[in-house]
């Protein structure tokens, strides 16, 4: 679906270059919920901008549905971003609008007559939620309902592809909840391919399949999130990992809990789990053991929960034994002993 | 009663002078906001990272600017006089007040006109061009309706010194309520009717400024 190939974005200054997007190599498939994430400085506003040519690339080719985006004129990439749709981290709605006529802008733009353009903007504001705010002004309306019109206005013209700038960076947490459901929600009602760049990892864990990590206008790593989140391999990527799972030293603390005389410790690991939520319930019914649980840490991903829990199992050792056997019949992973190495 | 207070005053002249007052004012205004956006749009356009970005058309558009803005609006009528003669025919009355008044405010305009283009979101813009709208569909149904209440405040605030203006240019013989004060009360030492004038210019101000917030305020939905 979109398809970048050697993508270079350089700003030129009087001492030195800014490079701002180097060397960017990516494919992003049909449907596909794609994140981008970094610090601030690390290029991913850049490389959305160049997406539709709100910025000129230096050097490289943007595909996007088959056409070569970076090879267009004037004429025919306007044409070609009535179909890539926009949102923004601060919503730039027109004030003097109102949420309809606000919606209807791009429809204007595409030379929709009216009579088609009313209807549109009416099944836009039902899909986002906005059913009886029509008429009200952008200055009346709470953050939340400001990026749904935004969204609204970025599906008028049916696009394929939706590009998201930072589009929950300015909304409190329960919002951005929100909006990040409408979006996972337009994405399987609508098949959208989306591309959103943030700087919050459980932005990426709540929605996206896969995920690109940018330090200083590179990849540094790519893969589906889960992967990302099991084995994250760069530094960077690790620190976005603990914003959501926490320190992975503190689990070293455990080492702290050498005092159980009797009994096993065991970390068990959650991958893309779905099926076996009640695992340590079933353990217990099933085996004579007493599961307690020390710590950890278990999060949804689009793809299902990752984490980890380390467990404390009491009982006789062939029950743990087979508890533990029984445990690894299932998608979880155990690690027994964890503190032995 | 009124006749005893203001014994020179004869209602019927006054009321000429104010119709003429009303007729230089509100024509220089529709020229202005004509010629004062259009300047203003260059300018703003043709800046660095503007639509149009373009330094030597920026150049002398502000140059252009800035050298009316600088002559004194009586020295500007004087050398206007030519001019004013070829396309009027006369350089006398409310109609060869009006080159004069036009040329003396849009320059004054457009600066605010710039303004009040700056001050539109650049986001806002930028959200545009990300829906593929063309640079007109950009300047008619972003920038200018995104700087109206700018725009409106601006004429306002020009409209007032063109109210201003008029009475100056009423002293080289253009008409209206200034030169009425000047020529009929000042030169007569009938100062009641320059009292009466004085009053009524300053009433029109007050009507404008009036009409003028109301409708930014109206017009203003952030």
């Amino acid at each position: 679906m979109i398809s970048i190939k050697g993508l270079k974005k350089v700003y030129p200054a009087k001492h030195q270059d800014v490079l701002a997007v180097d060397n960017l190599n990516l494919e992003v498939s049909k449907g596909e919920i794609f994140g981008v994430i970094g610090y601030s400085g690390a290029g991913k506003s850049t490389f959305i901008r160049l997406l539709n040519r709100l910025e000129e690339p230096t050097e490289g080719q943007i595909y996007i549905d088959g056409k070569e985006i970076s090879a267009m004129g004037k004429q025919q990439l306007r044409k070609s971003r009535q179909e890539i749709g926009m949102i923004f981290q601060h919503f730039n709605l027109l004030w003097s609008r109102t949420v309809r006529d606000n919606i209807a802008f791009p429809l204007e733009i595409a030379g929709i007559p009216k009579g088609k353009r009313r209807a549109r903007v009416e099944e836009l504001i039902d899909l986002v939620g906005l059913k009886g705010r029509e008429d009200a002004y952008p200055s009346q309306l709470s953050g939340g309902q400001k990026q749904r019109v935004g969204i609204a206005r970025a599906l008028a013209n049916n696009p394929k592809v939706l590009l998201c700038d930072e589009a929950t960076s300015a909304l409190d947490p329960d919002t951005t909840d929100a909006i990040l459901r409408l979006l996972v929600d337009i994405n399987e009602k609508l098949g959208l391919t989306i591309i959103l760049i943030t700087h919050e990892m459980h932005v990426i864990r709540k929605i996206c399949h896969r995920v690109a990590v940018m330090e200083s206008g590179r990849v540094a790593e790519q893969g589906d999130v889960l992967d990302v989140f099991l084995h994250p391999k760069q530094p960077v990527t690790k620190r976005f990992v603990e914003q959501v799972m926490g320190d992975r030293d503190q689990e070293e603390s455990l080492h702290l809990l050498e005092n159980y005389q009797s009994g096993q410790v065991v970390r068990l690991h959650f991958v893309g789990e779905t099926t076996n939520q009640a695992l340590i319930s079933q353990v217990s019914k099933r085996f004579d053991v007493a599961v307690n649980i020390l710590q950890g840490k278990v999060t949804q991903t689009q793809k299902g929960a990752y984490g980890t829990l380390f467990v404390h199992m009491d009982g006789s050792a062939e029950e743990i034994a087979r508890a533990i056997a029984f445990i690894k019949t299932t998608s979880v992973e155990v690690e027994v002993d964890p503190n032995a190495e | 009663m009124l006749s005893e207070l203001f014994p020179n005053v004869k209602m019927e002249d006054i009321w000429t002078a104010i119709g003429e007052t009303f007729y230089m004012t509100l024509i220089s205004v529709a020229g202005t906001i004509v010629l004062g956006v259009l300047l203003g749009l260059l300018l703003f356009l043709t800046a660095r990272g503007g639509l149009w970005q373009n330094k030597i058309l920026n150049f002398f558009a502000a140059a252009l600017v800035n050298i009316f803005r600088a002559i004194p609006f009586i020295i500007l009528i004087l050398l206007l006089f030519p001019f004013t003669d070829f396309l009027i025919g006369t350089i006398r009355g409310p109609k060869a007040a009006l080159p004069a008044l036009i040329i003396g405010s849009a320059p004054f305009y457009a600066r605010l006109v710039e303004i009040g283009l700056k001050e539109v979101d650049k986001g806002v813009v930028e959200a545009a061009k990300a829906m593929g709208a063309k640079t007109h569909t950009i300047i008619f149904k972003v920038l200018l309706p995104e700087s109206m209440p700018a725009l409106v405040s601006g004429i306002t605030v020009t409209a007032i010194a063109l109210i201003g203006y008029t009475a100056v240019a009423g002293v080289i013989g253009a008409g209206g309520l200034g030169d009425f004060a000047y020529f009929y009360g000042f030169q007569r030492r009938e100062f009641d009717v320059v009292f009466i004038c004085t009053v009524l210019i300053v009433v029109i101000v007050f009507i404008f400024q009036f009409i003028g917030d109301y409708i930014a305020n109206k017009l203003d939905k952030r």
